[in-house]
């Protein structure tokens, strides 16, 4: 059966065809991301919940059950969903029409392009799919990747933050002062982040010497201790990146913009669906910069045994397992960011800029030079 | 009047410039409580967790004993209301919800008795002073039931035999017991 799939493929679509590249990124895209980025942006809204409720002795969104069916409540995603696209899309007499429409879509769009250049697998090799093939051997790889892109990373840092003038413009558009002055907030604190987000990832491009991420993930090692994280400036550019990317999805700790208990964000005047591409582009991100964290510092799909197994088993099989592996990974990476989430309390505007501006970025300058130090004398 | 500013001084150090020994512990403290809860509620496994919050229809809180629920008429031995229609108890109800009109009892020894006894639990403000004024033990209120919702306004308002259906024998002896209060020295 599936043999005779893949078969039917190799026939009809050979590798080096323009057919076979569209057809293999369009396939990659939608299932990457409506089969994992959406679904799992949506657990996320429910996670977070159930999460939170636990690491404080509540019960947290229980009851979504249909019928029988109860999950823990995890159908509250959809619930949610149903409820968002029910609700009344309120626009405000004066607010401005097109940018306000434009605005959801400009905050959800690049982060969910962001994801087109990281790499979840191991390559599938075209042609071999049912046969045993060792790693690194495959002639026709198909990356598990939808874009590979020479730019690499510097293409999500590029594409994500255009995500910026989604808040700003939500804030302006929305005809209210308090929205403007959020989205202000907004824009001021992913500015900053931003930078130092930048450099704590250049010097990981310094230490792999290169900017492609599956190039970053073949250039680590299966068992955890050979994953990017290890030494010196890695450590250093990991916390620093934690802290940029989590200030850079607008999250407690640094939920100024937003900040819904305290203050009037950038997103009051949305309503309905609209509302719920915001919330949603949040989780996206969260996921993305899980994705990435995992691909730079954690190995992305490698694991213990990789090489044996992908010696032993279906080409294809091994592949779907090292897919499940990365989702695995990025799912408990996004769980670490809930953790952090509610966990810390959240920071004043003026902490915010000088942690950012004096604190972290001197110091991933910092380290962009001891990680250049470090790779001229580990060579 | 001035605004005094009350300057807390950082706590010294690498530890407490960098703050990431703090967010460890504080992660550390919130991740031991989701370790401690998830496997009981989430994963189902009967373990002891820490969660405080009742899943209400199922689980419902024991109420106090002194809880003041719905109110109820006790009863005699033979099965007659307790009521002596004193009118102590719409003398001090705040709320005026109590409306008794008397009758002559057949027995002598009773004299008097609720012909009609009525209360408006909507109007009630579940004081309990009704139960502290009744001198022979007669109205109660630990039904430890909450007034029902109801559509019309009438409808809550309890008559003597929605009363007397809660109720019970009450085991006080009437007029109580020991020497009369003249005689107690
Ligand atoms: S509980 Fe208070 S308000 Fe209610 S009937 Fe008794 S005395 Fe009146
Ligand atoms: S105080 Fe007791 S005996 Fe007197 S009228 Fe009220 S219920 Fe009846």
């Amino acid at each position: 059966m599936a043999d005779s799939i893949f078969a039917f493929f190799a026939r009809h679509l050979p590798y080096d065809s323009a057919g076979f590249a569209a057809f293999a990124a369009l396939l990659k895209s939608a299932v990457f991301i409506l089969g994992f980025v959406m679904l799992l942006a949506g657990i996320l809204t429910w996670m977070e919940r159930r999460q939170s409720a636990m690491m404080q002795d509540r019960l947290g969104p229980c009851r979504a059950n249909l019928g029988r069916f109860k999950a823990w409540g995890l159908l509250h995603f959809v619930a949610d969903a149903v409820k968002m696209i029910f609700k009344e899309d309120f626009i405000p007499p004066k607010a401005s029409k097109l940018l306000f429409a434009l605005a959801p879509m400009l905050a959800l769009a690049p982060v969910l392009i962001a994801t087109a250049v990281i790499p979840f697998g191991a390559p599938l090799c075209y042609g071999r799919m049912t046969e045993a093939v060792p790693l690194g051997v495959c002639a026709l790889p198909v990356e598990m990747q939808a874009a590979r892109l020479d730019a690499g990373l510097l293409f999500y840092f590029a594409i994500a933050s255009l995500a910026v003038y989604g808040t700003v413009l939500a804030g302006w558009a929305s005809h209210n002062k308090w929205a403007l002055m959020g989205g202000m907030r907004a824009a001021s604190q992913m500015m900053s982040y931003e930078v130092t987000m930048g450099m704590a990832v250049m010097a990981m491009f310094l230490v792999y010497g290169t900017l492609e991420p599956g190039a970053m993930v073949n250039a680590q090692g299966n068992r955890p201790w050979q994953w990017g994280i290890w030494g010196v400036p890695q450590a250093i550019a990991f916390v620093l990146f934690l802290t940029a990317a989590i200030a850079e999805n607008k999250r407690t700790p640094f939920d100024i913009p937003e900040g819904e208990s305290e203050i009037v964000g950038y997103f009051v005047e949305y309503s309905g669906m609209r509302f719920g591409m915001f919330y949603l582009g949040e989780f996206i991100e969260i996921i993305t910069s899980s994705a990435i964290a995992v691909t730079v510092f954690f190995g992305g799909w490698r694991f213990p045994f990789a090489g044996t197994l992908a010696a032993s088993w279906p080409n294809w099989l091994f592949v779907l397992l090292s897919v499940g592996v990365w989702s695995l990974k990025v799912f408990l990476f996004c769980a670490f960011q809930l953790l952090i989430r509610w966990t810390l309390p959240r920071l004043r505007p003026d902490q915010l800029l000088k942690l950012g501006w004096q604190r972290l970025l001197p110091l991933s300058i910092a380290n962009v030079v001891l990680a250049a130090g470090w790779v001229l004398f580990s060579r | 009047m001035a605004v005094t500013v009350k300057v807390v001084a950082r706590p010294a150090g690498i530890r407490g410039h960098t703050y990431l020994v703090a967010v460890a512990e504080g992660m550390w403290v919130t991740f031991r409580h989701l370790m401690k809860n998830f496997p009981g509620n989430v994963l189902g496994l009967r373990k002891k967790t820490d969660i405080a919050t009742l899943s209400y229809p199922e689980e419902k809180q024991a109420y106090p004993a002194r809880n003041r629920g719905l109110h109820r008429l006790m009863k005699r031995e033979n099965g007659d209301v307790r009521c002596v229609a004193c009118m102590m108890c719409p003398t001090v109800c705040p709320a005026h919800c109590i409306t008794i009109v008397p009758e002559e009892a057949p027995d002598n020894a009773v004299e008097k008795r609720p012909r009609i006894f009525e209360i408006d639990e909507l109007r009630c403000v579940v004081c309990g002073l009704c139960v502290e004024a009744c001198p022979c033990d007669a109205i109660r209120m630990d039904t430890k039931v909450h007034a029902p919702p109801t559509l019309r306004r009438a409808d809550a308002i309890l008559d003597m035999e929605a009363l007397l259906a809660r109720g019970e024998p009450s085991i006080a002896t009437q007029g109580g017991t020991g020497p009369f209060w003249r005689e107690k020295v």
